[in-house]
């Protein structure tokens, strides 16, 4: 057999590296950037968790979670799509907006193959992914376990997650 | 561009050890491919890389893991126990495709 010269450095058999995404926002489009970076980093090969806390919770709640939803209001970098020109904010709050956003946010991400969030959740969870939701949210919403996606690995406490996440890196979404 | 042998032939790779040039593949090129990263081919892996191979050409890009699943049929959590830890880069390399460009 001849060797190649040049094989790919696919990463030592474990590096140790670890990744733990916190997810605080329930809007639809600040869903994504927690949901990519961890299935990224779990193609990776990287252990990742994703602990869901406050606003974020939207996102395994099972009655909630086919239902986010993307305002603009507020948000001063919306454009005309294909142009660097602003959308007013005054038109922001009119009735509908909302509903109209969201479902140009979910087209746009369709055509480019991003899967909904649930559906991603999903992935993320085949992949090796971990999800867990956080104590005092749950107990804020009134939530209980049997409200959550089932592969939600445990409603767990401040405490547990800076147990849980010993050498890990960090991200506040 | 280097050029290196493999199973006694000339193939183009960029500098990490991807082919670069799509006939330039082969199955025995693929075995030993698989060889160097520990990964030992049963019929299972060969259906993805034949997937992987023909949905390059009618793409005209690297596949994701997302869309080697929804598009070939074969699940994420098959693809990690095929092709541990990096299944989207190991996968696309042993089939002789650049790695996939897509995030997601």
């Amino acid at each position: 057999m001849t060797t190649p010269a040049i094989v790919p450095n696919f990463g030592a058999e474990d590096s140790g590296r670890k990744l733990a995404i916190i997810c605080s926002k329930g809007n639809l489009d600040m869903a994504y950037p927690g949901l990519i970076l961890g299935n990224a980093a779990l193609g990776e090969g990287i252990e990742t968790h994703l602990f869901f806390t406050f606003w974020g919770f939207d996102m395994i709640i099972k009655s909630r979670m086919n239902d986010l939803q993307f305002s603009p209001a507020g948000n001063t970098a919306m454009h005309l799509p294909g142009t660097n020109a602003h959308i007013p904010q005054a038109v922001m709050p009119v009735p509908g907006m909302t509903a109209m956003a969201t479902k140009m946010l979910k087209k746009q991400l369709d055509d480019l193959n991003i899967p909904e969030v649930p559906d991603f959740l999903e992935q993320i969870v085949a992949a090796g992914g971990h999800l867990w939701a956080c104590r005092l949210s749950a107990d804020m919403n009134k939530v209980e376990e049997s409200d959550l996606r089932d592969d939600v690995e445990g409603i767990i406490s401040a405490s547990d997650f800076i147990e849980l996440t010993e050498g890990a890196q960090l991200l506040f979404i | 561009m280097p050029t290196i042998e493999i199973a006694g032939k000339q193939v183009s790779v960029n500098d990490e050890g991807f082919l670069t040039v799509y006939d330039e593949w082969s199955e025995e090129i693929a075995k030993i491919l698989a060889a160097q990263i520990e990964i030992e081919l049963t019929p299972r892996h060969w259906e993805v890389i034949h997937f992987l191979r023909e949905d390059y050409k009618k793409e005209g890009e690297s596949s994701t893991s997302r869309h080697t699943q929804t598009a070939g049929g074969f699940p994420i959590k098959e693809q990690f126990a095929l092709f541990p830890k990096k299944p989207a880069k190991k996968m696309t390399y042993i089939a002789g495709l650049p790695k996939p460009k897509g995030c997601v």
